[in-house]
């Protein structure tokens, strides 16, 4: 193998396996420390920096940095990264002054269509660059799904008021309950820049027998949610059916058990395990007493002169060709009806743009989705840039917010007259960690605890209030055990080949047979002959050569605990424990700096 | 020293022995030596030698005198027995712990100090009494507790730290070992593992008086240029005769070397190992060839490793002495010590 160029900033970045599954590249380890440090607030401005939402997403957060967590690979659980994301939240003090200010105007007029994560997030990066940012929205209050979709017992509206008026506080013109449905006249009002954040706003329908008939009681799953969010619906009937696997329809069933749903069931067609919702979303339904029957496909809604009386489903069974793709076929087994008195269909979500006109000069493609760039954000329309929902279909909060820092960078490249393909490199800061002959300046000794379970309210309370929050959030003992199981992955082990004299100590030591000094060859013969082979190629081989006896040194970093006792036995400082942090380039960081200190 | 605990999470993918341990449950302490020293390799090796053996960590006493080297028994095996003895004194501790119970798998771990200046004579002795044990001796040419003095087995001529020439002789431990008749003879070095870790297998497999000297660098004092036991200086001058393979239980071996090179020694026990020859003129079984080989290398300069002599028919102390199989701990007070009738008939027999 080639020695590995730690050089390039996508090396170590992969290692925080965290950082880099988050969408908006949130430095999670550092902000941990800061939580066991008892550094609240700033804890919460580097996460406010990067996904702008931290109260929010500490609470609803889709978390794809869980389940690349390494901790995950090293024991059971992965860190509790979200929920500790909300402890820096609960617990800061007043940071207002910490933000940024409204800059001095630059006469630039941006719109955004939407209120939600994606536009807010453009806003809050080019409004204190001296954009003025008009922000339409439908409903009278912003923040768009994360207020309307959301239940509040999983997000108060506190939380949402809180942070969004960090970002209405810039100087933002926020026009609440003006929609837009008109481009071509938005256009037309000579906007510098045009951001369309309109999320994924409409249910897909469920086109089955019955479906007209029984309409009454048949809803469709996030206008019901919105309906109930706004107060215009407060009940539901005693028997409620959810159809639907994701994360949407946990929301719905739970809704339902709060408005009067005593015997509430999920039906999804696909098996349990191969659901979209959230394992936690879904334990979380399961707590409240809602079963989820899997492999029944709706069929009919059956109907007694209009008024719905239940709905019948085919028994399916997964079958999987030999390419290993399922198909659901029926298992033979009779049609069950199962009864009810509301059904709440909740199978997906839809983008829509009725509103754009064909003449406005955004391409559609032939799902009729816009033609969106995937770096740039830009449309066919130079002067409209799309991001959340609305550019690639429905994903979720921190995917809008990744979307809106690129599109904000793209807007401000443009109207400085810069090329907007040009994207600069983020800034990477590597710098060792010794404080000492065997001290660090981060606690290197490995807790074994468990993942710390965050406290609920008492299922009775809350199934009878449904503003009440039933997650508690951690309190700061839970909070400082559970930043203490984080292994510190952007504390990197640096390895300097001219100064190892081979004595071994390092691979002695490593709790994990993480090193090995032996001959180089290719990578899948380097990968059988380490002390533990490693088969996990996406994890990656940490190869350095120029050693004395000709051997190369080469790491898997697969499962490294960053303790650093390589480097604390080693006798030359051959080994050396550095931190890592990116800057991810956003609207208004100072120009792509040439001078990276790596090691 | 390193002041945290090793964590105890291990790679996932670790194999485990017939036992079902992995390798991290032979493992005893955190070590306090100084940071890369060579005597941490040894105990790595130790522990690896025993995981591949499958032992069982109660069935294993380790044994150890005063000084660095003597240490180590307190980071590896922390489920076995352990006794850290009197300067120099390792070796006749483990004799009687041996005559006591010969059940266990003895291993005595000394210095360079510890048995080749205050422990000599025991040393000598334990040796030649042909006790059932693997004595490995962690050489590192230096006193390091003292700061780097001199020991008995650094070479004449070679530099201490601040440029002291030598100018006594050096005590060769394996040489002498040779000549008092130790029944398994090896010499390694500590940054060769691929080389330890199998000779100490043999070695504890070995029923007899094992003795293996592995020189191991001082990181501290004894690592610089003009030193004889420096990782350098060792890798430059290592003359190594042959490797050594230890093969567990008693499945074919796959031979894939050149004809004639690897050679096959079965021991007393059953065990075998192959002996693959680096050097086609050395004859690890010939103990006077052997002797003579150490000596004109020693001239040249060359520091020879690998099993040097092995006697797969070796006896031990017991058979010398002819004691019942029985571990005399187990022996109930009754067989012990038969009365006074028993000794009347001995005493009569002698007059």
């Amino acid at each position: 193998m080639k020695p590995t160029d730690i050089s390039a900033p996508d090396y170590f970045h992969k290692v925080v396996d965290c950082q880099w599954a988050c969408p908006a590249h949130t430095p999670v380890p550092e902000y941990i420390r800061l939580i066991a440090e008892g550094r609240y607030s700033d804890a919460y401005m580097i996460n406010w920096k990067s996904n702008v939402f931290p109260g929010i997403l500490g609470r609803t957060c889709d978390r794809p940095c869980e389940p690349a967590c390494r901790r995950g690979r090293v024991e059971e659980n992965p860190v509790a990264i979200c929920r500790l994301k909300r402890v820096a939240a609960d617990f800061k003090d007043d940071i207002k002054h910490r933000l940024p200010r409204p800059g001095p105007k630059n006469g630039k007029r941006i719109a955004l269509i939407g209120g939600g994560p994606a536009s807010l997030t453009v806003a809050r990066d080019l409004a204190p660059l001296g954009y003025h940012c008009t922000v339409f929205d439908q409903d009278p209050k912003a923040g768009g799904m994360m207020r309307s979709q959301i239940p509040k017992f999983r997000l108060p509206d506190s939380v949402i008021d809180e942070e969004t008026d960090y970002i209405l506080n810039l100087g933002i013109d926020f026009k609440g309950g003006q929609r837009i449905d008109s481009l071509k006249q938005l256009l037309a009002e000579n906007y510098d820049a045009v951001f369309v954040g309109s999320g994924a706003p409409r249910g897909r329908e469920l086109d089955i027998p019955g479906r007209k008939e029984a309409a009454a009681n048949i809803h469709i799953g996030i206008e019901w949610l919105s309906s109930v969010s706004f107060g215009h619906v407060e009940k539901i009937g005693r028997r409620v059916i959810v159809l639907g696997g994701g994360n949407t329809a946990m929301d719905c069933c739970r809704t339902a058990r709060r408005l009067g749903g005593a015997d509430v069931k999920v039906i999804v067609r696909s098996g349990f395990d191969e659901m979209k919702a959230s394992p936690w979303e879904k334990e979380d339904a399961l707590h409240e007493d809602i079963p989820i029957l899997n492999y029944m496909v709706p069929v009919a809604f059956i109907h007694d002169n209009g008024k719905l009386t239940g709905v019948t489903f085919q028994k399916v069974k997964a079958e999987y060709d030999a390419k290993g793709r399922r198909n659901l076929v029926p298992s033979g087994e009779p049609d069950e009806t199962v009864v009810c008195d509301d059904v709440l269909v909740a199978v997906g979500q839809e983008n829509a743009f009725p509103w754009i006109e064909a003449d406005c000069g955004i391409e559609f493609d032939k799902w009729h989705m816009p033609k969106v760039d995937p770096t740039t954000f830009a449309s066919s329309n130079p002067k409209v840039f799309f991001g959340g929902d609305a550019a690639f279909g429905p994903k979720n909060i921190i995917w809008a917010v990744a979307h809106g820092h690129d599109a904000a960078l793209s807007i401000h490249k443009m109207l400085s007259g810069e090329d907007i393909n040009e994207r600069p490199l983020p800034e990477v800061h590597v710098s060792s960690q010794k404080m000492g002959i065997h001290e660090w300046s981060y606690d290197n000794d490995i807790s074994t605890d468990k993942r710390f379970k965050v406290p609920h309210r008492d299922k009775v309370i809350a199934l009878k209030d449904i503003r009440a929050e039933v997650e508690l959030g951690y309190d700061l003992k839970l909070a400082l055990g559970e930043a203490e199981r984080c292994l510190n992955c952007d504390v990197q082990t640096v390895f300097t080949a001219p100064l190892c004299i081979e004595c071994d100590a390092c691979v002695d030591i490593c709790p994990m047979d993480c090193i090995t000094f032996t001959q180089n060859g290719d990578e899948d013969d380097l990968r059988q002959r380490l002390k533990a082979p490693s088969p996990h190629h996406d994890q990656a081989l940490y190869v350095a050569d120029g050693l004395k006896t000709g051997r190369v040194m080469a790491k898997d970093e697969d499962v490294c605990l960053h303790c650093g006792l390589c480097a604390e036995r080693c006798p030359t400082g051959a080994w050396d424990m550095q931190k890592y942090l990116i800057d991810m380039v956003h609207a208004g960081s100072t120009c792509q700096s040439k001078a990276r200190s790596a090691a | 020293m390193t002041y945290i605990a090793k964590p105890k999470f291990h790679h996932p993918g670790l194999k485990k022995n017939e036992l079902g341990y992995t390798h991290r449950d032979y493992e005893g302490k955190i070590s306090t030596l100084c940071a890369g020293c060579g005597h941490d390799s040894i105990t790595a090796s130790i522990i690896e030698a025993c995981y591949e053996l499958s032992i069982e960590p109660h069935r294993v006493a380790k044994i150890s005198g005063i000084g660095c080297s003597s240490k180590t028994p307190d980071y590896f095996l922390g489920n076995s027995h352990g006794f850290n003895s009197v300067h120099g004194r390792m070796p006749s501790v483990l004799t009687g712990a041996n005559l006591a119970n010969r059940d266990l798998i003895y291993l005595g771990v000394s210095g360079d100090g510890d048995s080749a200046s205050i422990g000599f004579g025991q040393f000598a002795h334990s040796i030649r009494r042909g006790v059932n044990m693997t004595y490995i001796v962690e050489n590192n040419g230096v006193y390091g507790l003292t700061k780097g003095q001199f020991s008995a087995t650094a070479d004449r001529g070679s530099k201490s730290k601040k440029g002291v020439v030598n100018t006594d002789n050096a005590i060769d431990l394996v040489a002498i070992a040779l000549q008092l008749g130790a029944t398994f003879v090896a010499r390694s070095f500590s940054g060769d593992k691929t080389q330890l870790v199998p000779l100490i297998a043999a070695a504890i497999q070995h029923k007899g008086a094992s003795f293996i000297d592995v020189i191991s660098p001082c990181i501290a004092f004894n690592n610089h240029a003009g030193s004889t036991k420096s990782f350098d200086y060792v890798r430059e001058h290592n003359d190594a005769v042959n490797r050594l393979d230890v093969l567990v239980g008693r499945e074919p071996i796959h031979v894939d070397y050149a004809p004639g090179t690897v050679q096959v020694v079965e021991q007393h026990d059953g065990s075998r190992i192959a002996l693959r020859k680096l050097d086609a003129d050395y004859d690890a079984h010939d103990r006077l060839g052997a002797m003579t080989f150490l000596q004109k290398h020693a001239a040249k300069g060359q520091i020879v490793t690998g099993l040097l002599y092995v006697d797969p028919e070796a006896e031990d102390l017991h058979a010398h002495l002819n004691t019942v199989d029985t571990p005399l701990n187990a022996l109930e007070a009754k067989t012990l010590c038969p009365g006074s009738a028993a000794l009347d008939k001995i005493n009569a027999s002698l007059r």
